[in-house]
């Protein structure tokens, strides 16, 4: 696998040549449980290929148990210098609903090994699960704060199609958060996290200032960022790639072709700026209307509709300064559907 | 030609499942019309709707050869006549041309209210009535009681009716007795000029249009030419014929005489049912009495449910127009619906089975718009217009006043239901003309809007009587009404498709019961959105949708752009397939459901 990773990131580097590395960012099932020799030969040959900038972002993402925790020494040694932990709640009745392997106990000891070992560190919670009260989260949520980490993602749960979840809920086994009381969780969640000095920076990420993921900033701010390994999407500049995911096809791929690559998708230029809005309007900072449409060769007003964008100006879910565009507190909760209401699908080009 | 003392002209008159077809089909079997493999159960109704609903819509006519016990052989033309109110010049133009009629009345449900009316008609025109008691083989059957009936309600002696069973066959031929014997022969003068009545048409893909007629006095051929009365228009007959059920070709139609011609017509709308034709040269100076023009009584919109649809349903519609002239269209848009067509029709069973033929022979998904009847509008400046779409309603400052349609509705129930039938008709502005109690049941007479009847009335008749009361109507004019447009305003745009005429006492009820409809059908958006009942600038109901609050996918990063674009692009589609009104989208559902008010 190490031969084929590695052979898979070449292949990435000679068609992405001369950029600067800005990030890594070791994702996805348990990268944690990877040799740290083989992370410290990834983060090299990474750093190899393209320019390291001077303040490279080396994030790891972990699982907060017992095992995991044991190899965050080697795993510094070897150039991470920032860990994401899958807490997902304080509560040991809520993991168990979430069907995780590890106890609150045991996660706090990993985070407490994580936070000595590392720099940064952040951790994630799930939050308005069926039958939560707000003042339980509330107390969780505070408790969580209280840690000193510098970053925090907090999710709503999300039902997905498809899930064991899915399937309870259509058995009757428990009822999703109604949406009403959910933006109630949302609004609190935004007061406390503030009032901790780690606003939200994204919708579901928090950070005290200058602590925000830079990794996950170029996914929102659109930028490109290579896909290596298996199940790894990429945008390569206007090429959405994607590797096998079943890591026997990936290997027998890039023994193959050299590289793991499943599908190469070129974006035509209104899908480029589709997604470069959906992605940009997470962020509490928004969008740049006028730089977005250059960027993919459209009339500046062309990306939304603008009748649509005063008119939920209007309603105050919009904040719009001249080409500046973002959404406001009441709308930042709202941004699936008021995408719906301004992007524009075939934006008339210059 | 068969001499006019060997002609007997009749229809049957039954109520629905009373037994009708069985009947018409027993005669054809017994007098040979078909052999007993090329029945198919009852022949006469030839669309798939007819026999579903056991209704019969064009008049349809056979020939039988029945050789008497004095020995001679009669021409016995059996006119099977639309049963439905929504037919009723049809069926007044099929008795004309009989002499006689059957009564068929089930043994052991006794006379419906249906019945009576068609039976009146039949007295109307000078007809025999012979009464027949059918399905005397059911345990249930109860003959002496059913005769008194008649005797009591239709008043017609019934001393001599003629028992039967059809399904069993019993008594068959002591009703092809009773035809022959006591129904009269036709008059007529086989050498005075021709003088024959239209009808029934119908579009038939081989032959054309062909024409239902009676002849009345002179002789009708193969290559004459002919002249429609009424229309003006002039044709050359190339076929004459009859059905016996199969298509005969004949020589001649002599007096007396029920058959067919074809004359190389292309549409049913040239053909006006109730014209008189006669012949080009040494033609009838005067025509039959008693021709009308047809007129649409109820008027709806019909758009299709996909915008893409809307050429398959003109020509559609303009196919069924071939066949059925008495339904009136002609295009109209709503900024709700989109492209569509205003329909005319007889009455709602008529809208009913032309929804239904475009449905199900077209394969079309159709939005109706609530039904909504013909206004006179007396304009202040006196001049008269009417008013077939709410959407024309004009400035009421320029009405002076207006009229609506009325019926007598006759009523039939089961003395049980009689309450809560008296407090429906109550509602629906009824002024009670008649209460007559017989046996078990009641007969209720009724005045009543017909705007009030389009509108649900016949369902919850139905619902409140669990499907005992029967109901018939004959329109009897126009009233001056308090009647007022009721627009329904979401988020303060008014919606076309929403818009109705309604009396001003029952606007309110009306005006808050849609609103709180569409307050369900309406999904929510991402500001509160007002919806109200309005008559000119006053709301009358209003209710709120409030603004949606929560939104937004907790998780997306790298690996997630993808798939979220393509929800985005499906959300937007969606919506693109959604009616907007003040930035408010509505799904098509909540049209038709709103419209769809029956289930209150």
């Amino acid at each position: 696998m190490a031969a084929a990773l590695l052979a898979d990131m070449a292949h990435e580097a000679a068609l992405m040549p001369g950029r600067t590395l800005g990030s890594i960012f070791f994702g996805g099932g348990t990268p944690s449980l990877m040799p740290p020799t083989l992370v410290a030969r990834l983060i090299d040959a990474a750093t190899t290929h393209w320019t390291p900038a001077a303040d490279i972002e080396i994030t790891l993402e972990a699982n907060p148990s017992s095992v995991e925790a044991a190899r965050f020494a080697d795993l510094s040694l070897a150039g991470v210098n920032r860990v994401s932990l899958g807490l997902q709640s304080l509560d040991n009745a809520a993991l168990q609903f979430l069907g995780r392997a590890h106890d609150v106990t045991e996660a706090l000891a990993a985070l407490d090994t994580a936070q000595e070992q590392f720099d940064r560190v952040s951790f994630d919670l799930i939050y308005a699960l069926p039958g939560q009260t707000l003042d339980a989260w509330q107390a969780e949520l505070d408790r969580a704060l209280g840690f000193g980490t510098g970053h925090l993602s907090l999710y709503q749960l999300t039902i997905e199609q498809g899930t064991r979840f899915a399937s309870d809920v259509r058995r009757g086994e428990f009822a999703p958060m109604d949406d009403d009381l959910a933006a109630e969780f949302f609004a609190c969640t935004q007061t406390n996290t503030e009032k901790a000095g780690l606003p939200a920076y994204e919708t579901s990420n928090h950070a005290r200032p200058g602590q925000e993921s830079r990794h996950n900033l170029t996914y929102w701010r659109y930028g490109d960022y290579a896909g290596v390994g298996p199940g790894a999407h990429g945008r390569r500049r206007a090429m959405a790639t994607e590797r096998h995911k079943k890591p026997e096809n990936f290997l027998s791929a890039v023994a193959r072709n050299g590289h793991g690559l499943r599908l190469e998708n070129a974006l035509s230029l209104s899908e480029q700026a589709m997604e470069a809005l959906l992605m940009g309007l997470r962020l509490r900072e928004g969008v740049r209307l006028d730089v977005m449409a250059s960027r993919f060769g459209f009339a500046p007003d062309a990306l939304v509709d603008c009748n649509a964008v005063s008119r939920l100006q209007g309603h105050g879910l919009i904040i719009r300064n001249g080409p500046h565009l973002a959404l406001s507190e009441a709308g930042r909760p709202l941004l699936d559907a008021i995408l719906a209401d301004i992007v524009t699908i075939e934006p008339v080009a210059v | 030609m068969t001499e006019l003392s060997k002609i007997r002209n009749f229809s049957i008159i039954a109520h629905i499942d009373h037994g009708k077809s069985t009947l018409a089909d027993r005669l054809i079997q017994h007098t040979g019309g078909l052999t007993e493999r090329e029945m198919s159960e009852q022949v006469l109704d030839n669309m798939d709707i007819e026999r579903e609903r056991g209704i019969t819509i064009k008049a349809q006519t056979v020939r039988l050869d029945y050789t008497a016990k004095d020995g001679e052989t009669y021409e016995l033309n059996l006119m099977d006549t639309p049963g439905h109110v929504d037919f009723a010049y049809e069926v007044s133009r099929s008795l004309a041309a009989c002499e006689g009629a059957l009564l068929v009345v089930d043994a052991a449900q006794g006379v419906e209210a249906q019945t009576l009316a068609n039976v009146y008609q039949s007295i109307e025109h000078d007809h025999e009535i012979v009464p027949v008691i059918n399905k005397i083989d059911l345990p249930a059957a109860e003959p002496d009681k059913v005769r008194a009936e008649i005797e009591d309600i239709v008043g017609i002696p019934a001393d001599n009716a003629v028992l039967t069973s059809a399904k069993s066959g019993i008594g068959i031929e002591e009703v092809l007795e009773a035809i022959v014997t006591r129904i009269p022969p036709p008059g007529g003068d086989r050498d005075a000029p021709l003088k024959a009545l239209l009808v029934d048409s119908w579009y038939d893909p081989y032959l054309g249009v062909v024409i239902l007629i009676r002849v009345i006095d002179g002789v009708l051929k193969k290559g004459m030419n002919i002249r429609f009365m009424q229309q003006g228009s002039q044709h050359l007959v190339d076929r004459v014929g009859c059905m016996k059920p199969k298509i005969t070709q004949l020589p001649e139609l002599g007096p007396g005489e029920i058959g067919f011609i074809t004359a190389q017509i292309k549409e049913v709308a040239d053909t006006a049912v109730g014209d008189t034709i006669t012949t080009v040269k040494g033609g009838a100076d005067k025509a039959l009495p008693g021709f009308k023009e047809v007129q649409s009584v109820v008027f709806c919109g019909l758009f299709p449910v996909d915008a893409a649809d809307f050429e398959k349903l003109r020509e559609s519609i303009g196919r069924l127009r071939l066949n059925d002239a008495s339904f009136t269209f002609e295009m109209e848009t709503s900024a709700a619906l989109g492209f569509g067509f205003r329909c005319g029709f007889l009455g709602l069973l008529h809208l009913e089975i032309i929804q239904e033929r475009l449905t199900r022979e077209y394969d079309l998904d159709l939005i109706t718009t609530a039904p909504s009847v013909v206004y006179r509008m007396t304009m202040t400046d006196g001049s008269v217009q009417y008013l077939h779409n709410p959407a024309d309603y004009p400035d009421p400052v320029h009405i002076d006043h207006m009229e609506e349609p009325w019926i007598k509705a006759t009523i039939y129930t089961p003395d049980e239901y009689l309450g809560s039938i008296l407090k429906l008709c109550q509602d629906r502005r009824g002024i009670q003309t008649e209460l007559t109690y017989v046996g078990g049941r009641a007969q209720v007479g009724y005045e009543l809007p017909l705007n009030e009847v389009v509108f649900d009335f016949y369902d919850r008749l139905k619902s409140i009587s669990r499907g005992y009361a029967s109901f018939d109507y004959e329109q009897i004019g126009l009233r001056e009404g308090d009647l007022v447009k009721m627009n329904i305003l979401v988020n303060n745009e008014p919606v076309d498709a929403l818009a109705m005429i309604v009396h001003r006492g029952e606007a309110e009820a009306r005006g808050r019961q849609l609103c709180e409809r569409l307050k369900d059908l309406i999904p929510r958006h991402l500001f509160k959105i007002p919806i109200q009942a309005a008559i000119g600038a006053k709301v009358i109901a209003r209710e709120t949708i409030s603004a949606m609050r929560k939104d937004v996918t907790a998780k997306c990063y790298g690996g997630d752009i993808s798939r979220k674009k393509k929800l985005l692009e499906k959300q937007k589609k969606g919506k693109a397939k959604m009616r907007e009104y003040g930035n408010v989208s509505i799904p098509q559902e909540a049209f038709i459901a709103a419209l769809r008010m029956g289930e209150e």
